[in-house]
């Protein structure tokens, strides 16, 4: 009977240990040293971003375009054949994690960001001549509500709110007199308040005393879609939004 | 043997030789029997990661509260409508908790804002797994008895897809899969029947090959049939990967079969014409808005144009001339029901415009073909390969019966049992990496498998596997009231001699009226209460644009008189709002100070010069239609209408709805009004 009982609970703490070390097994693999079949025949002293940086995608899903890297030498000319090594958070993955850069000494990726909507910092890494060299890279998940927020900004607000236009989409924003900022316009809009934000976009700019060229979407927009909309904009804030909510101290 | 019943009866002789100590002992191991159940909660997995959150949460500010809303033991959230026991919330204990959203610590974090409740809804709903487990590796990973481990983040609005049937504006991976099942033709070979009974029709309109001959070569054909996409890069046509025999075969069963059809050889007066200037193809292309439903590569490679008609970057290699010209003259006589409008062209315009495509060509597209001409054998070989391959599912083919039921009906697929699927070895046992899989190399599940090769993006084929996975059982059993049903086009069809000119210039192609039609071009159900006579027969003659920003625009169709007129008429008694009342509109013998009231609410109050031009020296929005002679465009009652509520008018508009007081509607119509152009001028721009 007590053999039995103290089998049960080896057994119990046993699967604990078991499922403990896979988990980390797991956790580690992401960022395990990469597949051992890549052999590189150079290393430079810099690691630069040549595009795909600072994306934004929604959660779960890969980012529209690669991510591209590039390793130069000290005179900042690109090597061919060094190794990169791509990193992130948990939940991030990249295809492939690793690999040797090309004859224009790029390398590659595709990046499939988390299930955590949020900023994402990621790495690509070059093991350099003394010491790795490392550059960092941001990218940004959206989750339901943000991605509708953006969804939102486009239909509605974007052929003013942004400078740039696209083939589907030509900008009014030379057209106005007064300028609107984009929504990645951190410096600004983290200053305003999200009673602030909700208030011009549901009364219109004399809400706030300013240009009536901003309009009021209170009777077009729901109150979730004016949330949808702020959740949007603070999640692409550059320089990033810190929200001043409740500060937790320590007992 | 001996030392051991030696042993074992001294064992027995001390536990059990005297009857106090044996009580002791059978005691001790019922107490012991009694304390596993406990223990065995004590060491469960949930109860380590309840201990976690309280550890978690110790440190925070709202400690106490957080405590206070922390109960022990197995959560779980049962909602036998939906058939959901879930018990995620005994570990994921702080979905609910809006302070906890700052936490990277997993299970514990918030949940991300979502429209709905966990309460009403559960997780599995979305998220797949094993609601009832209570292990991380039973909700999370099982694949016992053709149990699903969850579903992987990107699929997830599938979840929504399963109540709601109507397209959601924060779902569109799901709505682009919708969009392409009708789009790619996948409902003409796999049945979908939608849980409310419709039946989800296709929207690509394959063309009828019964006169294929008189369009196109033999050498064509087998060109198109080994790689599709070689021809057109955009083509929703998938590759059969048809050996050569195969394909020579197949376009010879077609040309064979194919018969002429009256006019597509002689497109009468036309042939009489001198070629003209070549420099006049690519205007003529341009004014009629060709591009606004055909792409064509650019230098660059890029594909320029919309997707309503075929890709024509080569069509000089495809089409005979005469066919050429006679589907330029009307293209409804070889196919009735193109979505292609009859222009009307002029034979000049005919000749120009013929003349223009036909030059759209590569030299080396096909230049190695060469087909001997085929045998009865090969023909009827042909024939049997077009059979198998459901080829007439798609296509009206001569001598061939549409099939029926082609491939596997997919109205539960989501749902489908993993005990019935055989997955390709080292593939994981997901319904949607199955669905991915099958999409995306159809012939890797076997050689015999009849599922062509499409061309399609990563992203696309996660579209379809979403819309795919939202089909589910449980969208087919959940109660009516929690379905929001799609809005079902409609088969509404204007009558008489206008109704046949609006099909005749595919309106519907572009337009949408009562229910039916397309998304390029403003809904025109209302019009008739909109737009003054007068500007109505001039913009038919000749369409001048509205909206400078505009991409693709409305053509100018060669109207007769007579047939302008027709239209016209049509129009504007039937297309009426019942919510416009002309009787109430403010009148338009408006005082010039209510005139100027209203200019100072345009510029001042609304600034809505910030979309609209009214004056074109200093106004510059271009968002909104240029109102310069607004005043003989529109009638006031619809301005005044559509000031109120422009929503009302026309769901979905960008126009935002300002709230206006009726003082001031009313005098920003008068302003509008008074913008009066001269009479007549669209048609002489
Ligand atoms: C017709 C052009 C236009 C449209 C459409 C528009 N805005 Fe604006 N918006 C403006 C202008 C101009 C300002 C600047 C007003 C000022 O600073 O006086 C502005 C200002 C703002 C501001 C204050 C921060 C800033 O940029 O100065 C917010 C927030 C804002 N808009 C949100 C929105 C949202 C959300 C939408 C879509 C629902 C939207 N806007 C649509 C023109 C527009």
């Amino acid at each position: 009977m007590m053999k039995r009982f103290a089998a049960r609970i080896t057994f119990r703490s046993s699967a604990w240990v078991a499922l403990l070390a896979l988990a980390t097994l797991a956790g580690c693999k992401q960022n395990a040293p990469p597949v051992p079949g890549l052999k590189a025949t150079a290393a430079g002293t810099a690691i630069v971003e040549s595009s795909g940086g600072h994306q934004v995608g929604v959660t779960g899903t890969a980012l529209s375009d690669p991510l591209v890297v590039q390793v130069n030498d000290d005179q900042g000319t690109a090597v061919p054949g060094a190794l990169v090594e791509f990193h992130g958070p948990a939940g991030v993955s990249f295809d492939p994690a690793a690999m040797i850069t090309d004859s224009s000494g790029q390398a590659t990726t595709s990046v499939t960001l988390g299930s955590i909507a949020g900023r994402y910092q990621l790495s690509a890494v070059t093991p350099g001549k003394s010491r790795p060299v490392t550059l960092d890279i941001v990218a940004t998940a959206l989750g339901y509500q943000q991605r509708l927020g953006s969804i939102l900004a486009d239909k509605h607000c974007n052929r003013c709110h942004d400078p740039e236009s696209s083939p589907q989409r030509v900008s009014n924003y030379d057209n106005l007199e007064v300028k609107p900022h984009p929504f990645t316009e951190g410096n600004t809009l983290n200053k305003m308040s999200d009673a602030d934000l909700t208030s011009i976009i549901l009364h219109g700019g004399p809400a706030l005393n300013r240009s009536a060229l901003m309009p009021s979407y209170g009777n077009t927009l729901s109150a979730a879609d004016v949330r949808a909309l702020i959740a949007y904009t603070r999640a692409v804030a550059d320089p990033p939004y810190q929200p001043a909510g409740t500060v937790y101290a320590r007992k | 043997m001996q030392f051991m019943k030696k042993f074992l009866s001294s064992a027995w002789q001390a536990l059990f030789g005297d009857p106090v100590r044996a009580f002791g002992v059978v005691s001790l191991g019922l107490l012991l029997a009694l304390a596993i159940a406990p223990a065995k909660e004590h060491f469960s997995q949930w109860h380590g990661y309840q201990r976690r959150y309280l550890t978690l949460i110790r440190d925070r500010g709202d400690a106490v509260s957080l405590r206070r809303r922390f109960v022990p033991g197995i959560h779980q959230i049962w909602l036998p409508d939906l058939g959901v026991v879930d018990r995620c919330t005994t570990c994921h204990l702080g979905l609910n908790e809006a302070s906890l959203s700052d936490v990277s610590q997993q299970p514990f974090r918030k949940h991300p804002a979502i429209p709905h409740t966990l309460d009403g809804f559960g997780c599995v709903i979305c998220h797949g797994g094993q609601g009832a487990a209570t292990t991380v590796a039973e909700a999370h990973h099982s694949e016992r008895a053709g149990e699903e481990p969850i579903l992987p983040p990107r699929y997830i609005e599938s979840g929504c897809g399963q109540c709601h049937q109507n397209a959601l504006p924060g779902t569109p991976q799901l709505n682009l899969g919708r969009t392409m099942l009708t789009r790619y033709g996948c409902v003409h070979c796999h049945a979908i029947t939608l849980p409310d009974g419709s039946k989800v029709v296709a929207t690509d309109h394959p063309p009828s090959l019964a006169h294929i001959a008189d369009k196109t070569t033999r050498e064509w054909i087998y060109s198109w049939l080994k790689d599709p996409q070689a021809f057109a890069a955009s083509t929703t046509m998938p590759n059969y990967k048809l050996s050569d025999a195969d394909a020579s075969d197949i376009s010879a069963y077609l040309v064979s079969a194919s018969t002429p059809q009256a006019g597509d050889a002689a497109a009468a007066g036309v042939q009489s014409v001198a070629h003209a200037d070549p420099s006049a193809g690519p205007s003529l292309y341009g004014e009629s808005f060709c591009s606004s439903c055909h792409a064509v590569q650019n230098a660059a490679g890029n594909l320029v144009g919309g997707d309503v008609g075929p890709e024509l970057t080569r069509i000089g290699n495809k089409v005979r001339p005469q066919w050429l010209t006679a589907w330029l003259e009307n293209p409804r006589i070889y196919d009735a029901t193109t979505p292609m409008p009859h222009y009307r062209f002029t034979a000049q315009q005919i000749v120009t415009l013929a003349g223009y495509l036909q030059g759209k060509s590569d030299s080396d597209y096909g230049a190695s073909v060469h087909l001997d001409t085929a045998d009865g054998r090969q023909i009827a070989h042909g024939r049997k390969l077009i059979v198998e391959l459901g080829c007439a599912a798609c296509h009206e083919i001569n001598g061939v019966q549409k099939p029926e039921n082609f491939a596997p009906e997919l109205s539960t697929i989501g749902s489908k049992p993993l005990a019935q699927i055989v997955f390709l070895p080292g593939m994981e046992h997901t319904m949607s990496s199955y669905i991915v899989a099958k999409i995306r190399e159809p012939r890797a599940f076997g050689a015999s498998v009849k599922m062509p090769q499409f061309a399609l993006t990563a992203s696309q084929t996660d579209a379809l596997t979403t819309a795919l996975l939202a089909l589910t059982n449980r969208s087919r059993t959940m109660p009516d009231k929690l379905r929001v049903a799609a809005i079902p086009e409609t088969n509404y069809q204007p009558a008489g001699h206008a109704g046949k000119l609006i099909d005749e210039l595919a309106c519907f192609s572009c337009h949408r009226f009562n229910g039916r039609g397309g998304d390029m071009a403003p809904d025109l159900s209302w019009e008739g209460s909109a737009v003054e006579r007068q500007w109505l027969t001039d913009f038919l003659h000749n369409p001048n644009t509205l909206r400078p920003s505009l991409i693709r625009r409305m053509p100018r169709f060669n109207l007769s008189e007579s047939d302008n007129k027709e239209l016209t008429d049509y129009i504007l008694t039937v297309y009426q709002s019942p919510s416009i009342d002309p009787e109430l509109a403010p009148t338009a013998a408006n005082s010039p100070e209510i005139v100027e009231h209203g200019r100072q609410l345009f510029y001042s109050k609304y600034a809505c010069q910030a979309c609209h031009i009214i004056d074109t020296k200093t106004d510059k929005g271009y968002i909104g239609p240029t109102l310069t002679q607004v005043g003989s465009r529109l009638t006031a009652a619809w301005v005044y209408a559509w000031l109120r509520n422009p929503q009302a008018l026309r769901p979905g508009t960008t126009e935002p709805n300002q709230n206006l007081s009726d003082d001031d509607a009313r005098a920003l119509t008068a302003f509008l009004m008074s913008l009066k152009g001269p009479a007549g001028r669209g048609a002489k721009q």
